[in-house]
């Protein structure tokens, strides 16, 4: 299915006019963080998978993920989160697709969640690549510890490779740390959807998106101030003031609340399927925006369904 | 449009030598002339070694002169262990400067030009992709004096290709290089028994193994292909599995603030980890070596295989230290084993060129047999007095002789030998290249 989607946005006609001027030494240069224009399907040349080893190119390593994945994210799935999920089945089971979630937690568990959820429910569990800011590759300890576990930088071309070359299911929040720094008082309250690159990224690889709506991650993390000052001093990305951070030390990351997770996939929103007038949609800066902005909107519509329908915050 | 006629730039390093080793195999290939400032390092039979300091006057002189059609730069400094930088950066800049000089132009015989550059073009920081597609710039302006040096050069090349249009310039971009009879900053690094990191830092490594370098380059040589191409072995490892596969330790005993400071000190007590190498040990990095691939290059190792190979030599090395004679280059034996109208015996050698001499002796035979009317299967006519000579050719110089000709030349030839001599070697050899020219 995912398969017919590619080869609608990938005529090989219209490649071959433009691989020529994509790959010649001293043609345009783009800037470093724009992607390729479409380069030719290399997608028959990806490394092949050598058994012996435990871990992937990205750097995820199967022992690590393994070791996390049956003690904490277990744990906080299970027991402390409880978490519900439903819509499962909108995540399609095979082919690239692009999750879009809302935001929040001063360390947000939302994404560790969803991973977990689509491992425990779906009827084809598939790893998910969360991607992550640029920041955690450059410290020391994130920087070791989140490729193993399944972050990915959230540089486009990453995207772009794992969505459209290594046809794999990446989790993005738009919202990006303007989701997680926000306080306790604006939540559920979705920020702006960065510039739309997700959208760009999700047209590009001609694969679906996939929203979810995640109620209860507000209330586990909530944050009740910025310190700016100590932000600096420590250089993280935010210095948030948590129940538990920074009283508890680092370890006070890990301080969530019981708060009852409902974590809903919405049905998928194709990006293939703009007809001839838009053979490369993601050019069209108005189009990209207006889909980010309805992706958006479906979003916070299906948060404030969700909350007038809850009942309590720590049963759900 | 094969290449034939080859001129490779930095003959001595490690790249550059082995190229030539491969092209001398290759009969297609009739002339390999290297240039360097300093002898080869490895042993060759019949590329051609001229000392030459990176003077474009110079090597333009020998480009015209030999009707040079690839020149192929192997010179780049890619690792500060190699020199100081203000000498690398004399032959990365100026020196790439000057070779392209010398290939430019209306007037010149040249029709490809490949340029070995390095994946540090790329950098190492925070904010890469995690593989570097050839397309791609670094975010950020070079911060060390070889990335620099390095951005340059092709910078230059660039340039050159723009102004160039009909010559077809590749560039290799190649991944950190392991091998066991390369030494980089990286073998260094993991020789030591303990291998040392920066604490909290588990950074992504792609290595090529030197067979592989040297395969790229040869495969570029036969082929065509315009633009850059990443080479890089497939996989890429963390460098946490590179070292658990050589069998040694961890030690994250590098500071994660102030590394740079550390790197410095330990500079002073020996142990070199060149600042281009700091960015790496921190960030890593990966290239996207599809583009190559896609031209029908195989790699013949993965990057773990590379490091397993690495490990293999690791062992032995300190078993067999010492035990393996270096190569030296002796010029006047280089010259008489050339040059020299008595040397007969390296005829039989694979891949031996014919001498000026020799061919030239040839062509007047074949010359000489073609006159009186092609091949003649009649009894024995009278000798054309050139034939005396054909005559004087032993057998295994004949043969030699025989992949440089063309298949009419061939049979002309055998009908000549069936006339005359008929030795047996000499029919057979030369039935069998004709049947391969077929």
């Amino acid at each position: 299915m995912a398969d017919q989607h590619r080869t609608t946005l990938r005529h090989p006609g219209a490649q071959a006019a433009d691989d020529p001027d994509d790959l010649a030494l001293g043609g345009p240069e783009p800037d470093s963080g724009a992607l390729p224009v479409p380069a030719p399907d290399l997608r028959g040349f990806l490394p092949g998978i050598e058994p012996e080893r435990r871990v992937t190119d990205w750097g995820r390593s199967e022992r690590i993920e393994g070791l996390v994945d049956r003690t904490l994210i277990d744990f906080f799935y299970r027991l402390w989160f409880r978490c519900r999920v439903e819509g499962i089945e909108h995540v399609p089971a095979d082919g690239g697709a692009l999750l879009v979630a809302n935001h929040s937690g001063a360390l947000p568990p939302d994404a560790a969640m969803i991973a977990k959820a689509i491992k425990e429910e779906h009827p084809r569990p598939r790893p998910v690549n969360t991607t992550v800011e640029h920041f955690f590759k450059g410290y020391p300890g994130f920087s070791m510890l989140l490729p193993k576990i399944g972050a990915v930088p959230a540089h486009p071309a990453n995207v772009h490779r794992l969505l459209y070359d290594e046809r794999q299911l990446v989790l993005v929040f738009p919202e990006g740390r303007k989701g997680t720094e926000k306080l306790f008082k604006d939540r559920y309250r979705l920020r702006r959807f960065g510039r739309g690159g997700f959208v760009e990224a999700a047209m590009r690889a001609g694969v679906p998106i996939v929203p979810v709506a995640v109620v209860g991650a507000e209330e586990a993390q909530p944050v009740f101030a910025q310190v700016p000052l100590l932000q600096k001093l420590t250089g993280l990305l935010y210095f948030p003031i948590t129940p538990t951070f920074p009283q508890l030390g680092p370890l006070g990351m890990l301080g969530y609340l019981p708060a009852k997770f409902v974590i809903r996939f919405l049905p998928a929103v194709r990006t293939d399927d703009y007809g001839a007038a838009h053979p490369r949609p993601w050019e069209d800066k108005a189009l990209v925006q207006t889909v980010a902005h309805d992706i958006r909107a479906t979003i916070q519509e299906e948060l404030y369904d969700m909350l007038a329908a809850r009942e309590s915050v720590w049963l759900g | 449009m094969p290449s034939r006629r080859v001129l490779i730039t930095g003959l001595s390093t490690y790249w550059g030598g082995r190229l030539a080793q491969a092209l001398e195999r290759d009969a297609g290939v009739e002339a390999i002339i290297g240039v360097d400032r300093t002898p080869p390092k490895v042993e060759l039979q019949r590329t051609e070694y001229v000392r030459v300091a990176d003077s474009h006057s110079l090597i333009r002189r020998i480009v015209e002169a030999a009707e040079i059609d690839t020149v192929v730069d192997t010179r780049l400094v890619t690792d500060s262990i190699v020199t100081s930088a203000r000498r690398a950066h004399e032959n990365n800049v100026i020196g790439t400067m000057n070779v392209l000089a010398a290939c430019g132009g209306a007037s010149s015989p040249v029709r490809k030009v490949v340029f070995k550059s390095s994946a540090h073009y790329y950098g190492a920081e925070q904010d890469d992709p995690a593989f570097f597609l050839e397309t791609m710039r670094r975010p950020h302006a070079p911060r060390t004096a070889i990335e620099r040096d390095i951005c340059e050069a092709e910078a230059a090349v660039r340039q050159f290709a723009e102004q160039n249009s009909r010559v077809c310039v590749t560039v290799l971009r190649f991944a950190n290089g392991l091998g066991p009879d390369l030494r980089t900053s990286h073998t260094d690094l993991l020789g030591l028994p303990v291998v040392p990191t920066i604490l909290g830092f588990d950074p992504r490594y792609q290595f090529i193994h030197e067979d592989d370098i040297a395969g790229c380059l040869e495969h570029v040589v036969r082929h065509d292909l315009d633009g850059a191409f990443n080479c890089a072995a497939d996989g890429v490892l963390a460098l946490s599995e590179v070292i658990s596969l050589l069998g040694k330790g961890i030690a994250p005993v590098l500071p994660p603030w102030g590394t740079g400071l550390v790197t410095a000190a330990l500079r002073r007590l020996g142990l070199r980890i060149p600042p281009e190498m700091v960015n790496q040990m921190r960030f890593g990095r990966g290239l996207d070596n599809r583009r190559l691939k896609a031209t029908g290059y195989r790699y013949r190792y993965t990057t773990r295989e590379t490091v397993i190979k690495l490990r293999e030599h690791q062992c032995l090395s300190r078993l067999m230290a010492a035990a393996q004679p270096s190569y030296r280059y002796e010029e006047e034996v280089e010259e008489f084993l050339r040059w020299s109208p008595s040397v007969r015996q390296n005829a039989v050698l694979p891949g031996w060129r014919p001498s000026p001499r020799q061919l030239a002796e040839l062509t007047k035979v074949i010359a000489a047999i073609e006159e009186r009317g092609g091949p003649v299967n009649t009894a024995p006519a009278p000798r054309p007095a050139a034939a005396g000579v054909y005559d004087d050719l032993e057998a295994d110089e004949l043969i030699a002789l025989l992949p440089s000709l063309e298949a009419p030349a061939l049979e002309a030839l055998r009908a000549h030998e069936a006339a005359g001599a008929s030795r047996r070697a000499v029919l057979g050899a030369i039935d069998a290249s004709l049947r391969a020219k077929m």
